[in-house]
């Protein structure tokens, strides 16, 4: 207990962080939806985008002819292989929550889950 | 300090920090994210803004992660590093001049600024904000690697500051 009174606040400033994080962590689930869509950028450009209830598969060329190969299955999507040495993008799983990502720093690749857009059923009129 | 004795603990400490950073380079990464890492050249940066000045950590810092960069790495990972770099430097120097924090709270201001200024880079270079799940785990990471190098870093600057050698 004295240590704690001593760096009293150093401890405040530590659990402010983690407060402050968990806090972020709360935001981004709350506001996380059930994705619909599948969007793959190279180098802030969006490539190509699908839909999470088809399976697929795509092979992403990514910069400096880098490839990663994005396999979408039973609703939710990862990367089956890459060209990169580290392949950590194949590590980081299956998303499916709108707002997850998976991210190639190597080949700049970025496959985030997207709400789905509005189809064109669900305008009511358009008026030229 | 004598110029001599400048140059000298100059080079020590920005080898020392280039062979963390080729150790660090070399273990595998334990958690499947690109970023989640120890940290061990902080502990070099932290010594010298303990030891040898404000001044002289930046300088270290930069240099380090010029030469890593010209060694290992390429012009995007210069980039990261060196906006992870001066972020953790700007928050570790205004926590310990301006609050007289300890220098576990110094660490953990350095892990965490580090992983903004890498996820900053990564927000411009990528032109997403998809990234906001990967921000929170570097977010805990950080605060976590943090503690750790502070506390080692503590125990190092005691016994050199103790000892005749400076």
């Amino acid at each position: 207990m004295e240590l704690l009174r001593k760096y009293k606040k150093e401890v405040i400033f530590i659990a402010a962080l983690i407060v402050s994080g968990l806090a972020l962590l709360v935001g981004v689930l709350l506001f996380s939806k059930e994705g619909g869509q599948v969007v793959v950028t190279v180098s802030g450009n969006e490539v190509a985008s699908f839909s999470l209830d088809e399976d697929r598969t795509y092979l992403i060329e990514g910069k400096d002819g880098g490839t990663n190969l994005l396999i979408i299955r039973d609703g939710k999507a990862h990367m089956e292989s890459a060209s990169c040495p580290d392949g950590l993008c194949i590590n980081m799983g299956k998303i499916h929550a709108a707002g997850q990502s998976i991210i190639c720093l190597p080949n700049e690749v970025v496959v985030s889950v997207e709400k789905s857009q509005p189809s064109a059923d669900d305008v009511d009129i358009v008026v030229h | 300090m004598k110029r001599t004795k400048k140059i000298a603990q100059y080079g020590l400490t920005v080898a020392l920090a280039l062979v963390l950073s080729y150790v660090e380079a070399q273990v595998p990464p334990f958690f499947a994210i690109p970023g989640v890492k120890l940290g061990l050249t902080n502990v070099v940066v932290l010594y010298a803004l303990y030891v040898m000045g404000v001044k002289s950590a930046l300088l270290i810092n930069i240099i380090r992660i010029l030469l890593v960069g010209a060694m290992f790495g390429n012009g995007v990972s210069l980039m990261y590093s060196l906006a992870g770099g001066i972020l953790s430097w700007i928050a570790m120097v205004v926590l310990k001049e301006c609050f007289k924090f300890h220098i576990v709270a110094v660490s953990v201001a350095g892990g965490v600024f580090h992983n903004i200024g890498q996820i900053l880079v990564a927000m411009i270079l990528l032109q997403t904000k998809a990234i906001a799940w990967y921000f929170l785990i570097l977010w805990f990471t950080g605060i976590a690697a943090g503690v750790l190098i502070g506390v080692i870093c503590g125990n190092i600057v005691k016994r050199a500051t103790a000892s005749t050698v400076r």
